[in-house]
C-alpha cells in the first residue's frame, strides 16, 4: 500500500478533477490517495467521481480555504 | 474500474472558447470514468491541423484578435490550463479524437496536415450516430 500526495492548490477547472483521475489510474489496489487543493467546486466534484469511479472516500478536511481529499483504491478493482 | 456510461461530442465549431468548452467537458466526464469521443468537422477540423489548436477566433468579441488576447492574458491569470495541454490530458485519459472524413474532402486536408498521432480514426456520420445512440450524453458544439 502506497500513499501518494497530489498538490492541485491553485489550479482551477477541470484540472484538479483531472489530476486526481490520472493519480487513480496509476494507483495500485490498496493505496491511498491524498488531494490537495483550494478550488472551491472541486471539493464537491472530487467527492461525485469518487463515487462515479466506485473508489472509497476515506475523508475530506477543511482549513480556511484549503481543503484535502483522501480517497482508498479498493482492493477488488 | 467502473465506466459510468458514455459522452460523444461533435466539435463543429473551431472558435477558440468553443473548442475550450469541449476539452473542459471532454476531460471532465472522462474524470467521472466516462468514455468519451469527439467528432471534429468542418471548422473544428480546423483545429485538428499542425500548430492550429489554439489559433481559433472567439466567438463573440473577437475584434480582430484583440478580445481574444484580452481573454487568453485572463486565462492565464486565472492559471486556466491551456489548450494543447488540455488535449494532451484528454488523450492520456483515453478520450478518441475522431476526424471527419468528408470535411477533409471538402476542405482539401490531407491526413499529413492534420496531427495524426491525437487522432483515434478517420470516420463520417454512420460512426456517429452508431456511438451516439449507446451514449448517456451528446453534444453538439
Amino acid at each position: 500500500m502506497v500513499e501518494r500526495k497530489i498538490n492541485v492548490s491553485g489550479e482551477t477547472c477541470p484540472v484538479p478533477l483531472v489530476e486526481t483521475r490520472k493519480a487513480v489510474r496509476t494507483a495500485e489496489p490498496g493505496d491511498v490517495l491524498i488531494i490537495q487543493g483550494d478550488h472551491p467546486p472541486s471539493k464537491e466534484e472530487i467527492p461525485m467521481a469518487v463515487d462515479a469511479l466506485g473508489l472509497e472516500l476515506l475523508g475530506i478536511e477543511e482549513d480556511g480555504k484549503n481543503w484535502t481529499i483522501r480517497i482508498k483504491i479498493p482492493s477488488e478493482v | 474500474m467502473i465506466l459510468t456510461g458514455k459522452a460523444t461530442l461533435i466539435v463543429q465549431s473551431g472558435d477558440h472558447d468553443k473548442v475550450y468548452s469541449a476539452f473542459i467537458i471532454g476531460n471532465g466526464a472522462l474524470s467521472m470514468g466516462m468514455e468519451v469521443s469527439m467528432y471534429f468537422t468542418f471548422w473544428g477540423l480546423e483545429r485538428l491541423k499542425k500548430g492550429k489548436l489554439d489559433k481559433g477566433p472567439l466567438s463573440k468579441m473577437n475584434f480582430l484578435g484583440l478580445g481574444k488576447w484580452m481573454m487568453k492574458r485572463k486565462m492565464n491569470q486565472s492559471n486556466v490550463r491551456d489548450l494543447e495541454n488540455m488535449m494532451e490530458d484528454f488523450v492520456e485519459l483515453g478520450g478518441k479524437i475522431l476526424a471527419c472524413d468528408m470535411t477533409m474532402e471538402i476542405m482539401g486536408v490531407e491526413k499529413k496536415d492534420l496531427r495524426d498521432e491525437v487522432i483515434s480514426d478517420y470516420c463520417a456520420v454512420g460512426t456517429y450516430i452508431k456511438e451516439a445512440k449507446e451514449s448517456d450524453i451528446t453534444l453538439f458544439i
